[in-house]
């Protein structure tokens, strides 16, 4: 995992809707990057729908939250509307997993990244990480709250 | 805002919704919208000693969910909150407004109280209680059964 206190490596991947955006478009205010394995498993399911019930708290803290994976964009459409969640979804799709590489997240042997976070602050430079001990158990909202504090 | 890090479940006390008899409980996280939490009910129910149940309605999940909650704490309010919960529980496909009115009889309840509870502020403000604490408490899915405080079972997941 990339480490509290490092710049936060740039990037511009593909939103739900197909347009780019960078991780300095949002300099100015907090990140919290949400990688994980991928859409519609039934792990990132409940742990989007989880965070869309306390967002208005999240948003209170001036952190933006956008999730992360190896899915492309199509699908982060679809998941987002089975969902009924508005957070924004980065596609890692090509070259397949760099982002997460880049941040130290990506699972080689799994082929997709594993369920991380990490807080960009206004600056750009890395806050705070947490690396789920597996990709089948996702942080419950207070660890992002523990960190905001 | 409220406060959404970390701190313990707090114990059973005389604000929660509780059935049987013990000195011990086992405090249940649920979705009322939840098919997982409608599959463990019947096992969870029938556990001896006291059963807490919490609110923890997942409303991007589970679209009717909040609905449900507070159908369930109207039936409450009336003194019928298990009969109710049981009852949502044991019919998931059957959950709109009239399906609501139609428990509501079958449980002799008051209807246009039940229907002026059901859509209370206050009555609100306890479910998001219950969901905030559960929040704090590190639920991440449900149910989440905690004894003594404890987190002891949450179900199974696979990626």
């Amino acid at each position: 995992m990339i480490a509290a206190g490092t710049p936060a490596p740039d990037f511009t991947l593909r939103n739900q809707d197909g347009e780019k955006v960078s991780l300095s478009d949002f300099r100015g205010r907090k990140v919290l990057l949400v990688f994980y394995p991928g859409d519609f498993s039934p792990v990132c399911g409940d742990q989007f729908s989880l965070y869309q019930e306390v967002k208005p708290e999240i948003a209170a803290k001036g952190v933006e939250l956008v999730g992360i994976s190896v899915d492309g964009f199509f699908a982060h459409k679809a998941f987002q509307e089975k969902l009924g969640i508005d957070t924004t979804l980065l596609s890692d799709f090509e070259p397949k997993g760099e982002v997460a590489r880049a941040y130290g997240s990506y699972v080689e042997s799994m082929g997709f990244a594993n369920r991380t976070l990490v807080l960009v602050d206004e600056e750009g430079t890395v806050a705070w990480t947490y690396e789920s001990p597996n990709p089948g158990e996702f942080p419950g909202a207070n660890v992002i709250f523990d960190a905001l504090a | 805002m409220s406060d959404l890090t970390s701190a313990s479940v707090p114990p059973i006390g005389p604000d929660d919704h509780v059935r049987g008899e013990g000195e011990e409980g086992l405090i249940v996280y649920a979705d009322l919208g939840c098919p997982r939490c409608a599959a463990a009910w019947a096992e969870i129910a029938a556990r001896p000693g006291r059963v807490a149940f919490r609110h923890f309605p997942v409303a991007s999940k589970h679209p009717r969910s909040p609905a449900l909650h507070a159908a369930a704490e109207a039936a409450g309010a009336q003194g019928r909150f298990f009969e109710m919960v049981d009852s949502l529980y044991a019919n998931r496909g059957h959950v709109d407004d009239p399906h609501l009115w139609e428990r509501v009889e079958r449980l002799g309840l008051d209807l246009e109280r039940f229907e002026r509870d059901r859509r209370s502020p206050h009555l609100a403000t306890r479910v998001r209680r219950d969901f905030e604490s559960g929040i704090r408490g590190g639920v991440a899915g449900t149910p989440a059964l905690f004894d003594a405080c404890t987190l002891v079972a949450v179900r199974e997941r696979e990626f």
